[in-house]
């Protein structure tokens, strides 16, 4: 299957099961412990296995296509901002190491509080502007492109293509 | 069943679906609604759930005005050459006008965008494409909306809209049931913005077995923005243009990257180059407004991705496969290579796993193409979706009914795949709609569009007792059988799926036909799905995982017959590659220089479909 659990190292915590965005990690109510439920559902989009605390889960290619013996591991690091992978080939003669940064930033607390900054003023809402808007679009002054702005008219039919 | 019901009263907006659309609408929302109650409805988990679950190594939608790159104009007239003229560029040049002021606000919140060392602009990968290290891209969007919203609510499938008993086209919230729990869910809210997702898993797909969930489009894409929205009643429009993807075969990892900044290209399986070769004869096909060789290669005018498709699909039928990206010379630069594997790592992991198990090393070995199976949605390189309103300073008049991305159902809005007419808006551009939406939402609020809703107990009870119908028919029938799977009185939903591609691929033109079908072959098809409509009132659900299954089945199955009635109704091949009418295999301008738009009756449930006018944006 796609993704599958370690038996010795899971213990049942169901970070797996609540981040699945294909709802197919469930609990096995005999061995009460994480499994893939519907592997035929699995994308190996991975984000139970960033989520588990223990490195429980791992991936295994899709048996129509990918042959035993390979892997790709991942550490997800959100106190560095970083992830980490390394990818072993079946034949062993590629092993690589890769590091990316996730964030630039303290998580969350540069996202505004849009409740809290001051509302917007009739003008605003009348206009055809954003939030943030027109500064955002271009980091200056200038203002929002429309169709008289560039000079521009909408017509019908394959004349105007 | 013994499954409570949850109420959740005086709702502003509720967002159906938070991928990237969705995120976008809930975050904005709160901006022009600060005493508004904003409430997220989601199938799995906002901070992983959606087309981006696990991440993205580039934004494919960024004008970069700011440095003088492109103007919006620009970007409408590539989705417009990219999708042979077939696009709504009112919402398509509202979207662009505004996408920067999103990616800026994604820099500014810590999503890591590269720089070019040398001009401090973003890395661009390509024109319109900037590259990320993207694997947290949807936990910080998520973040953003659950800054605004009041409250998130995780693990609810949104089954169906409830509709104001007082203005029968008018929208008053959504019903659905919590995966975990089994408890049914009420939201009575004034407004919906559908930020649910397209479909993958339609057409029968390549993979076998276990390798079916290793689709394009994510495998919990159910078509839900438009099973919600046509069952609704919303008009929808371009439903024939499912899209097909050249892609890393079996992985189908990315291949943008690769061809736009490592700059590799293909050859068929004896090393040739075979793409010009079917240009002279597609020119034919399509005329030359749509292929015009001398002048692409003049002016760098692109050559649309269907076209690009056709001679991949022909070069294959023709027995000179596989096709070939050769990336043995850009992986030769160290520096290359690591980003063609960090590609994958920040968006199609599988292809890694792929070529790690099949040995397959891109710097000493070219590896194989293919052409998927087609899908259906409305964000990437097609624009399947509702039938929306565009802004008033930018729309004609057949274009405009009073809110911005408000589908032809009142108070119901879309964004992301849920829109039709609007390719190429990607990551960005979805979050961008689903701010232009959660404005216009708040505007028909505060005109008091919204007054004076009426939802009836009966249809709360009616919803109820329809979303648990098919665990109360395995319960019924379970025990008429010994064991297994084969029951006389019901199917199961991975049946029914298998039923659905099988039936899509045969006759609705998928990857076992070489994407061909005809008018006979869609009317037999039409038949069949249904027959299958009948029994999807017979599915049986062994318990909630099974009864989600059930109603993405059900709304893929809502999907797929709008594609058949909109393949059905244009009566000529606009872009073979995606797929061909064989009984029409040319381009026809003189009759279908129009865009396809459909409603299917709530009550009946049959099909009008007519012809709206296709507006291109000219200078004054």
């Amino acid at each position: 299957m796609p993704t599958f659990v370690y038996m010795t190292r899971c213990d049942g915590c169901g970070q797996c099961v609540d981040i699945c965005p294909s709802d197919i990690l469930h609990i096995d109510p005999v061995t009460r412990r994480a499994y893939n439920i519907e592997p035929n559902m699995c994308w190996e989009c991975l984000p139970c296995v960033k989520a588990c605390p223990q490195n429980a889960i791992d991936v295994r290619g899709y048996a129509d296509f990918a042959p035993l013996g390979h892997s790709v591991r991942v550490r997800r690091d959100e106190e560095k901002g970083v992830i980490a992978w390394r990818i072993i080939f079946r034949n062993g003669r590629k092993d690589m190491e890769l590091l990316a940064p996730i964030t630039t930033k303290p998580w969350r607390e540069h996202i505004p509080k849009l409740a809290d900054v001051p509302a917007p003023s009739q003008e605003m809402r009348d206009s055809h502007l954003l939030f943030n808007e027109p500064k955002y679009i271009r980091m200056d002054d200038g203002g929002l492109h429309t169709l008289k702005s560039n000079g521009l008219k909408m017509v019908a039919g394959v004349e105007s293509y | 069943m013994a499954f409570k019901t949850i109420i959740e009263d005086d709702i502003d907006i509720l967002v159906a679906g938070a991928g990237l659309g969705g995120t976008g609408a809930a975050f904005e929302a709160r901006y022009w609604g600060q005493n508004k109650k904003i409430v997220i409805a989601e199938k799995a988990n906002i901070m992983r759930s959606g087309a981006v679950s696990q991440g993205l190594y580039a934004i494919n939608c960024y004008m970069g005005t700011r440095f003088g790159e492109n103007n919006p104009e620009d970007h409408v007239r590539y989705a417009r050459i990219d999708l042979m003229g077939m696009v709504r560029e009112d919402l398509l040049f509202d979207m662009a006008r505004h996408v920067d002021s999103t990616v800026h606000q994604f820099e500014e919140w810590g999503l890591p965008l590269m720089r070019d060392p040398k001009t401090g602009a973003y890395q661009r990968e390509g024109r319109w494409q900037i590259m990320i290290h993207g694997e947290s891209y949807k936990p910080i969007v998520a973040d953003a909306a659950k800054k605004s919203a009041d409250k998130v609510f995780n693990r609810i499938c949104v089954t169906h809209l409830l509709m104001d008993e007082s203005n029968p086209n008018r929208v008053a919230g959504a019903v659905g049931f919590n995966v975990r729990t089994g408890n049914y869910h009420v939201f009575k809210s004034k407004t919906v913005i559908c930020g649910a997702g397209g479909a993958s898993n339609i057409f029968k797909p390549r993979s076998v077995g276990e390798g079916a969930g290793r689709v394009w489009y994510a495998p919990w894409s159910s078509g839900s923005a438009y099973g919600l929205m046509i069952g609704a009643g919303a008009k929808m429009t371009q439903m024939e243009n499912r899209i097909v993807l050249a892609r890393f075969k079996d992985g189908y990892g990315p291949v943008g990257a690769y061809f736009l900044h490592l700059k590799t290209y293909t050859q068929n399986g004896y090393g040739e180059e075979y793409e010009s070769k079917w240009f002279p004869a597609l020119e034919e096909m399509v005329g030359k407004r749509y292929l015009d060789i001398e002048a692409s290669h003049l002016t760098h005018r692109p050559i649309p991705t269907c076209l690009r498709n056709h001679a991949l699909i022909n070069e294959v039928n023709a027995g000179r496969g596989p096709i070939h990206m050769v990336t043995m010379e850009a992986f030769q630069d160290p520096h290359l290579e690591e980003i063609g594997w960090h590609n994958f790592l920040g968006m199609t992991v599988g292809q890694a796993v792929l070529w790690a198990a099949t040995d397959v090393d891109p710097k000493h070995e070219n590896p194989e193409l293919t052409t998927s199976e087609p899908y259906v949605m409305g964000s990437h390189a097609t624009g399947c979706g509702a039938w929306c309103s565009g802004p008033e300073d930018v729309s004609p008049p057949e274009y405009f009914w009073g809110y911005n991305r408000m589908t032809t159902v009142e108070g119901l809005f879309g964004a992301g795949d849920a829109v039709g007419g609007t390719p190429h808006a990607f990551s960005s551009g979805s979050f961008t709609e689903g701010r232009l939406a959660a404005k216009a939402a708040c505007q028909y609020i505060d005109d008091g569009k919204a007054e004076g809703i009426v939802v009836s107990d009966e249809q709360i009870n009616r919803r109820k007792e329809e979303i648990y119908k098919p665990m109360e028919h395995y319960k019924v029938y379970r025990n008429e059988i010994t064991a297994g799977s084969v029951n006389p009185n019901y199917i199961n939903p991975r049946q029914g799926l298998d039923r659905l591609q099988k039936l899509m691929d045969e006759y609705c033109g998928g990857v076992t036909v070489s994407y061909m079908t005809n008018d006979k072959l869609l009317n037999i098809g039409l038949k069949k799905m249904k027959v299958m409509e009948e029994d999807l009132e017979k599915l049986a659900a062994e318990n909630i995982h099974e009864l989600l299954r059930a109603w993405e089945l059900k709304h893929r199955h809502m999907t797929a017959e709008a594609v058949f009635q909109h393949t059905l109704f244009r009566e000529e091949t606009r872009w073979p590659g995606y797929y061909y009418r064989g009984d029409h295999m040319k381009v026809d301008d003189e009759n279908w220089h129009v865009l396809t738009v459909s409603r299917r009756d709530p009550e009946t449930g049959e099909y009008t479909m007519e012809k709206a006018p296709c507006y291109h944006l000219v200078d004054a």
